[in-house]
C-alpha cells in the first residue's frame, strides 16, 4: 500500500482552474493555522475539502470566503488576482459561502432571507423616496431560483424560515448562495446538522448545481457524503494540502489514512518521520 | 406536517400574527367594561382614553424598534423629559421662537438616542446596562438644567402646547398629539414592513451573526435604530407638553416601564426579531382601557396597577408558549 503518492499528479488538474490559492499562510499567535497552503478548483467540479480537526480547513475556507485575511499568499479567481478584505468583497467577486451555522434569519420568510442584504426596491418614487421594497418581484424571483435549482420541497416563499425543517433551511441557504454566486459556491459542512433523508436532499442539490455548471467547494467530515459527490478530494493536513485524490482511484480508508497521516500523501516527509 | 390539534393551530396563528392575541384581549376588555358601565363607550370617554394613551403610545414606537433588535431602553422617559425641558426652557427663558425651540428639543432627543446607540455598538455594552446608566445621566441633566422647576404651558409659544389642542372628528374629540402619535405608528409600521431597513432590523434582532454574514452592517442598523428612537422620544416630548400643559422634570417617572409594558403586552418578543409596532399600539390601548374601565367600574386605582401587572406576566408567558411552538 505504501506506494509513493504524488499529491499534485494524483488527481491532476486537467481542466480550466476557476479559483486558485497559492501559498496561503495564517498564523494566530504561536498557532500556524495555514502553512503555505494551496488549493485548485476546476470549473464545474465539486472539490471536497477533508481534514482532521485543526488541519486548517476552517481557516482555508475563511480566507477563500473573505471572512479572514491571510497573512501571506495569493488567490486567483477566473484568471484575476483577488484580495478579499470582508465577506462582501468575496460576494461581489462572485464567491458565495453557505456557513456551517446556517446564516438565515428564522423569523423572516424565505423570500426575505433570499434577498437579505440585497433587497430590491420598487421603481419610481415609491422606491427611491420611500425606500419601498418590491416584495412581489423578490417573491417571484425567489420562486424562480428555487425552481431552477429543482428545489421542490419549498412551496411557499412567504413561509417563515423557522417553520422549515433543517434540510429545508439548508436548501434556502444554498439557494440563496447559488442565486447570487456567479462563479464559486463554498459549502461549509452542509450536512453536519442533518438527518439521513435531509442530507440526501442537500447532496442531490449539490449534484444538481454541478450539473448546471457551478463550481463548488464542499467541506465535510462525512466520508460517505464526500465520496458520493466529490470529483476530486483536497486533503488538508497540518495547515497545508497534502494530496488531491480522486474518489475513483482511492478508497475511503485510504483518504482517511492520508488525512490522519497513517500513510503518506507527502510521502518523503512522513516516511522520514516514521523511520526515526 | 402531521395532524394538528386546534390548540397547536392557534399557537401557530399567534406565532404568525403576534398582534392577534392582544387585539382579542382589547376587544374582550372593551366588551366587558361596556357591560360594567355603558358610559365606557361614550365618545367623550373613548376620546379621553386616546389622550391618556398618547404619551405612552408614542414612547412605545421607539421602544418597539429597540426591543425588535433584542435590545431594551430604560432611558426613554428621561430622554422625553430632557427634550421637553429643552423645548420649553429655550423658548421661555432664552426667548427662542417656537419652531426653533422644538427643533432643538428634537436634536437633543436624537443626540441622547445616538449616545445610547454608541454605547451599545462601540463599547459593546448590553443595552440594559447602557440605558440604565444613561437613565440616571439624562434624569440628572434634566434636573440640573431645569433646577427642578417646571415650565408652565401658558408661558410657552403656542406651537409647543398645540399638541394638546383638540379637534372634532365624527363626534370624537382628538388632540393633535394623538394624531401625531398615530402618524408615528404609520411611519414606523411602513418602515418596518416595507423597507430594507425594516427587514434588517428584524434580521439583526433575530440572529445578529446571521445578519452579519448576510452582508448587513449590524452596528449601522443598531445605531440607526437608537437614533430614530431618540427622535421618536423627543416627538413624544412635544405630545407630553400638550398633554400636561407644562414641561416638568418629574413627568416621566413611570414612562420607562409603561412603554416596555405596552410593547410586551402588544406581543413583541423581548428576545428580538418578532413583533410589530401595531401590536404596541394595541398594548398601549389595552393598558389605557384597563385603567379607564376599572376606574369607571368603581375599582380602586391599586387594582388598575394590579391588573396591568397580571397582563404583563400573561403576555410574556404567552410569548414563551408561542416560541415553544416553533416547528
Amino acid at each position: 500500500m505504501m506506494t509513493a503518492l504524488n499529491p499534485e499528479t494524483d488527481a491532476p488538474v486537467t481542466g480550466d482552474v476557476i479559483f486558485q490559492a497559492r501559498g496561503l499562510v495564517k498564523v494566530y499567535g504561536r498557532v500556524v493555522a495555514l502553512d503555505d497552503c494551496d488549493l485548485d478548483l476546476q470549473r464545474g467540479e465539486v472539490l471536497c475539502v477533508i481534514g482532521d480537526n485543526g488541519a486548517g480547513k476552517s481557516s482555508l475556507i475563511k480566507c477563500l470566503s473573505g471572512a479572514i485575511v491571510p497573512d501571506e499568499g495569493t488567490m486567483t479567481l477566473d484568471g484575476e488576482t483577488v484580495t478579499f478584505r470582508r465577506p462582501q468583497d468575496a460576494q461581489e467577486a462572485g464567491v458565495e459561502t453557505v456557513y456551517q451555522n446556517l446564516a438565515v434569519s428564522p423569523a423572516l420568510d424565505i423570500a426575505s432571507n433570499m434577498y437579505l442584504g440585497r433587497e430590491i426596491r420598487r421603481r419610481g418614487p415609491l422606491g427611491s423616496l420611500f425606500r419601498m421594497l418590491d416584495t412581489k418581484k423578490m417573491k417571484e424571483q425567489s420562486e424562480g431560483s428555487l425552481k431552477n435549482l429543482g428545489i421542490s420541497t419549498l412551496q411557499n416563499v412567504s413561509q417563515a424560515v423557522e417553520t422549515l425543517s433543517g434540510g429545508q433551511r439548508q436548501a434556502v441557504a444554498v439557494a440563496r448562495a447559488a442565486a447570487f454566486g456567479s462563479k464559486v459556491l463554498i459549502l461549509d459542512e452542509p450536512t453536519a446538522a442533518l438527518g439521513v433523508r435531509e442530507s440526501a436532499q442537500v447532496l442531490k442539490l449539490v449534484k444538481d448545481l454541478r450539473a448546471q455548471g457551478m463550481s463548488i467547494i464542499l467541506i465535510s467530515h462525512n466520508m460517505p457524503h464526500v465520496f458520493e459527490v466529490a470529483d476530486r478530494i483536497h486533503v488538508q493536513r497540518l495547515g497545508r494540502r497534502v494530496a488531491t485524490i480522486s474518489p475513483k482511484t482511492h478508497s475511503m480508508s485510504e483518504a482517511v489514512a492520508i488525512m490522519t497521516g497513517a500513510s503518506a500523501g507527502d510521502v518523503s516527509e512522513m516516511l522520514g518521520e516514521g523511520e526515526k | 406536517m402531521d395532524r394538528q390539534t386546534p390548540v397547536q393551530r392557534f399557537q401557530q396563528l399567534l406565532h404568525r400574527y403576534p398582534a392577534l392575541g392582544p387585539a382579542m384581549v382589547l376587544v374582550v376588555a372593551i366588551i366587558v367594561f361596556t357591560l360594567l358601565n355603558t358610559r365606557f363607550v361614550s365618545p367623550s370617554n373613548l376620546s379621553l382614553i386616546t389622550q391618556q394613551v398618547a404619551v405612552v403610545g408614542g414612547l412605545a414606537v421607539g421602544q418597539t424598534i429597540i426591543i425588535l433588535t433584542a435590545g431594551i431602553d430604560l432611558s426613554v422617559g428621561a430622554i422625553m423629559v430632557l427634550s421637553s425641558l429643552v423645548m420649553a426652557k429655550t423658548a421661555v427663558s432664552s426667548g427662542l421662537p417656537g419652531p426653533l425651540a422644538l427643533l432643538l428639543g428634537l436634536v437633543v432627543g436624537a443626540a441622547a438616542g445616538l449616545l445610547n446607540g454608541l454605547l451599545v455598538t462601540k463599547l459593546n455594552l448590553p443595552p440594559f446596562i447602557a440605558t440604565l446608566g444613561t437613565l440616571s445621566i439624562f434624569t440628572a441633566l434634566a434636573l440640573l438644567y431645569s433646577s427642578g422647576q417646571s415650565v408652565r404651558g401658558q408661558n410657552m409659544p403656542g406651537l409647543l402646547t398645540w399638541t394638546g389642542n383638540t379637534f372634532s372628528f365624527g363626534g370624537f374629540q382628538f388632540t393633535w398629539g394623538v394624531l401625531i402619535m398615530l402618524l408615528l405608528y404609520v411611519v414606523f409600521g411602513f418602515a418596518l414592513s416595507r423597507t430594507a431597513w425594516g427587514r434588517h432590523v428584524y434580521a439583526v434582532g433575530d440572529d445578529s451573526e446571521a445578519a452579519r454574514l448576510a452582508g448587513i452592517s449590524v452596528n449601522r442598523v443598531l445605531l440607526s435604530v437608537y437614533l430614530a428612537a431618540g427622535v421618536v422620544f423627543a416627538i413624544t416630548a412635544w405630545i407630553l407638553i400638550g398633554r400636561i400643559d407644562s414641561a416638568s422634570p418629574n413627568a416621566g417617572a413611570d414612562a420607562n416601564l409603561d412603554s416596555i409594558t405596552a410593547v410586551v403586552i402588544g406581543g413583541t418578543s423581548l428576545f428580538g426579531g418578532r413583533g410589530t409596532v401595531w401590536g404596541s399600539l394595541i398594548g398601549a390601548l389595552i393598558v389605557g382601557v384597563f385603567r379607564n374601565g376599572l376606574s369607571l367600574a368603581g375599582y380602586d386605582v391599586l387594582y388598575q396597577t394590579l391588573a396591568v401587572g397580571v397582563l404583563v406576566i400573561l403576555a410574556v408567558a404567552v410569548d414563551q408558549w408561542i416560541r415553544k411552538g416553533r416547528a
